[in-house]
């Protein structure tokens, strides 16, 4: 059945959020609203202030952690949940742990909201699945040709030798990534036979919430009390505010490095003034984005944040129905530059 | 080229100097000689020729990319780079190079006579071929300078290490012309040579600016004086009957400044001077835009010769009778100097000493510094009397102490993305100042913000773009910074009727608004009459 083009679509965008009218529900909202479908744990999808939360039931204790008590319900993958004869399931997005795209149906018509995705198998989130879609909310964040993942395992067979390398110039490795996500990923296939890994607070505590979902190796929190010797040749996993802080003193001596998809380019390493960058992301690279596009077998897409006009561009010159939408989302880069709610924390 | 990309990524991949010169000095320990000589070149700024233009290597890169060229070319302005544009939108390959970077080298000197079906042939085949951190090497190759943060001074360190030469003989031995093809280590590195000296200018000795005030440069009497002049920083050397007059670029420039042959009528043999290249239009010394319509020209025509005639400002001796004099005191060096203007100087000789000023006290000298603009110089050169004359820019005995800048209030008009560690930001801008109810282009500036403040107007920009032409973006006129610049002349080639000198941005202006900018009026009458 084709999109009708000449009513109201089934989700769209307005100044609180991405709105579904005929059910009254928003999904990932940057306004506080009444009912709030929520894709993943990150600040700028998970918001505070909406009167009633629904999303994976992963996600529950990761925005309790972030956003306090809140009224929240949690759903499993594939399981179809009404609102005014809205049908709404959620579909793994393979972003991080506990992330979901949406999807709407109504009348016959389906909508999917990616939230944020990437299609490679991490071991540690439910892998991205393609949900067949009419019209499709994507993300674009590394929506350029210039982007193209190595496998986790070579990228990470990087920075367990890079660790080695430091430890045997007798030096600490401080490893930045955000403290949801990228963290914990780093961790879980981090090698602890090379030597001990300890954690800033702020990710310490977001791992501690996600220990049940996951096998990951042991951590120590640095505290005041950590004694700067115990840490010299070790692995420190540090959000990428710490860059630059008072706290990384007692690392000395330490190489620096940062894992994140921005790190592709040179630039963008030299800037943020660390030893290494290694390219790994929780979005899409380039072919990524095109494969999932495709694998919906959708008509409409709609570009939300990234490099969107030049994406969407290029959908419209391989033949989709594309456009972009202003949202609030900010994908990597916000990741990499904000600060998330509790890395103020100094211990 | 396995050794030589993985020195670039280890150069690129650090901040730390110490790092830097072990991993070339490794490289040079290791890789065989002919390398050694490529890999100096290159990273003393010796590169072929460009063998095929940009616009070629886009088109080729996208059709190997199979993505269509504006998609390429949205890739670059975001990129910021192009070689590293190439090398991230083609697909990886799988192996790793065999050729040598001379090898390499060697055909991309080669493929400069080829046809353009043979260019393209050559570049798909290699780009397919290379892994992604040597096609990124093989492609800068091609098109241009490593920003990798190694200066000549940083290898010339290294290969010292490597060699057990003196790093002074080295930075000598560098200088000048010579061809990476024809020259071996050997002759370049290894042997004393005196006829390949004939030519060579010495390594330029660079001032610092003065950090604190003057008085901390204790007694005045310690210190000689004079301004520092705006031209071009040259050697002139005459030897066994021959002129050559070199930039500090190491760019050999005799032909361009025939004026200079006269020398050889009267200055002897066996000397090299230091000094200035300034234009000289109708008897006076005239501005650095006069000496922008010389320095674009390889010959120079009677009328340009005539309308601009340019002299040599002298500051200082280098080589006096044949003899290398770089260690006397400069009082001395002086002397000899002042005494070879005293002999030969006569109206028509384009040779002018650099007066020193005489002062005793410090406000006597600040005094004398703020004449700079008046008698078109910069501020005001400190050197020390027993001073000698070292090798590259070193702190202590050599001082620039230039004016306080001129500085306007302009409005951020367009901003295009930056380069290198400024890729995907927006820091390259565009000031306008008032006309009427006109904002008029005045400037362009690239300096002065903080990354903090860069990242913040970045963001603005992204959030209040008018209008797109390819990497350029004209912004709504909201937001004034203070521009700092050195000099200002009137200019016929530029839109505001004024070109101004060293423009930078001072610092941004957030109490305010753009109707509190300056006018191009309040501008024109900053110029000196």
């Amino acid at each position: 059945m084709p999109l009708r083009k000449e009513k109201k679509p089934l989700l769209c965008f307005d100044q609180n959020g991405i709105y579904c009218e005929p059910a009254g529900v928003y999904l990932d909202p940057w306004k506080p609203v009444d009912k709030a479908i929520i894709t993943h744990g990150h600040a700028d999808h998970s918001r505070w202030g909406h009167k009633q939360y629904i999303t994976h039931h992963t996600n529950v204790p990761i925005i309790k952690h972030r956003l306090g008590e809140i009224e929240v319900s949690g759903k499993e993958y594939g399981e179809t949940f009404t609102i005014n004869n809205v049908k709404f399931s959620l579909f793994p997005a393979g972003h991080i742990i506990g992330s979901s795209q949406v999807r709407v149906e109504h009348k016959g018509e389906v909508w999917v909201f990616s939230g944020d995705y990437k299609t490679e198998d991490d071991k540690l989130a439910v892998p991205f699945e393609p949900v067949k879609c009419h019209a499709f909310i994507t993300e674009c964040t590394f929506g350029l040709p210039a982007f193209k993942w190595l496998p986790q395992e070579q990228v990470m067979n990087d920075i367990n030798s890079w660790w080695q390398q430091n430890q045997s110039e007798g030096k600490s490795s401080v490893l930045f990534g955000y403290s949801l996500g990228k963290a914990q990923r780093l961790l879980k296939f981090l090698d602890p036979a090379i030597g001990k890994i300890f954690t800033h607070g702020a990710i310490e505590n977001m791992t501690e919430v996600l220990r049940p979902f996951a096998d990951f190796p042991e951590t120590i929190r640095i505290t005041r009390e950590t004694k700067k010797e115990e840490i010299r040749g070790g692995m420190v996993l540090a959000p990428p505010s710490a860059h630059g802080s008072t706290w990384i003193r007692k690392m000395v001596p330490f190489e620096t490095g940062m894992a994140s998809g921005w790190m592709a380019f040179r630039g963008a390493r030299r800037r943020r003034a660390v030893d290494r960058g290694f390219v790994l992301s929780d979005h899409c690279d380039w072919q990524g984005l095109l494969a999932s596009i495709k694998a919906t077998g959708c008509e409409r897409v709609i570009c939300t944040h990234g490099y969107t006009e030049i994406f969407c561009r290029f959908l419209n010159e391989i033949g989709y129905d594309a456009r972009t939408a202003e949202t609030q989302y900010e994908g990597e880069l916000a990741e990499m530059n904000s600060k998330s709610d509790d890395e103020n924390d100094d211990q | 080229m396995e050794e030589f990309a993985a020195l670039i990524r280890e150069l690129d991949s650090t901040n730390k100097t110490t790092v830097k010169v072990a991993a070339l000095t490794r490289y040079f320990q290791r890789v065989p000689d002919k390398d050694k000589v490529w890999a100096i070149a290159i990273l003393s700024h010796r590169r072929p020729p460009r063998p095929v233009n940009t616009t070629l290597l886009r088109t080729f890169a996208a059709e190997l990319a199979k993505i269509p060229l504006w998609l390429f070319e949205e890739s670059y302005h975001i990129v910021g780079d192009l070689a590293e544009t190439i090398a991230l939108v083609i697909p990886p390959a799988e192996e790793s190079s065999e050729k040598s970077l001379t090898q390499y080298l060697e055909e991309i000197i080669d493929l400069k006579s080829a046809t353009e079906a043979e260019k393209k042939e050559y570049l798909h085949e290699n780009w397919a071929a290379l892994n992604y951190y040597e096609r990124f090497v093989f492609t800068k190759l091609i098109t241009g300078s490593f920003r990798i943060g190694v200066s000549q001074k940083l290898m010339t360190r290294a290969l010292s290490k490597a060699t057990d030469i003196d790093e002074d003989v080295l930075a000598y031995k560098l200088m000048g012309d010579w061809d990476p093809q024809k020259i071996t280590f050997q002759k370049l590195i290894l042997e004393e040579n005196e006829e390949d000296f004939l030519s060579k200018p010495y390594p330029f000795y660079l001032a610092y600016a003065i950090e604190d005030e003057p008085k901390d440069l204790g007694n005045p009497a310690d210190w000689s004086a004079e301004h520092k002049w705006d031209g071009i920083r040259s050697q002139v050397v005459i030897r066994n009957r021959e002129i050559f007059v070199w930039s500090r670029g190491e760019e050999l420039v005799t032909d361009k400044y025939p004026e200079f042959s006269a020398f050889l009528e009267v200055i002897p043999d066996g000397t090299v001077i230091d000094g200035e290249i300034l234009p000289f239009p109708g008897g006076d010394i005239g501005t650095f835009n006069d000496l922008q319509t010389r320095i674009g020209r390889k010959t120079v025509s009677k009328a340009l010769l005539n309308k601009v005639p340019v002299i040599l400002k002298a500051y200082d001796v280098l080589e006096w009778e044949g003899k290398d004099i770089r260690t006397l005191p400069y009082l001395e060096r002086r002397k000899i100097l002042e005494k070879l203007h005293a002999t030969v100087a006569t109206e028509d000789l384009p040779f002018h000493l650099s007066e020193t000023i005489s002062f005793s006290n410090w406000e006597e000298a600040t005094v004398e510094r703020e004449r700079a603009r008046e008698v078109k110089s910069e501020g005001l050169m400190l050197k020390r009397w027993d001073s000698p004359y070292l090798v590259g820019r070193k702190k202590g005995d050599w001082w620039k102490w230039k004016v306080e800048p001129l500085t306007v209030d302009a409005v951020l008009t367009y901003a295009m993305r930056g380069h290198g560690r400024r890729s995907n930001l927006f820091t390259d801008y565009t000031f306008a100042l008032w006309k009427d109810d006109e904002l008029v282009t005045f400037a362009k500036a690239y300096s002065g913000l903080t990354d903090a403040e860069f990242r913040q107007v970045d963001a603005w920009i992204k959030r209040n773009t008018l209008e797109r032409f390819g990497p350029v973006r004209s912004v709504k006129p909201e937001l004034v910074f203070e521009i700092a610049f050195e000099g200002i002349a009137e200019s016929n080639r530029h839109k505001s009727g004024v070109a101004t000198r060293f423009p930078r941005i001072l610092r941004w202006r957030q109490d305010k608004t753009i109707e509190e900018a300056n006018t191009i009026e309040e501008l024109k009458q900053l110029i000196p009459k």
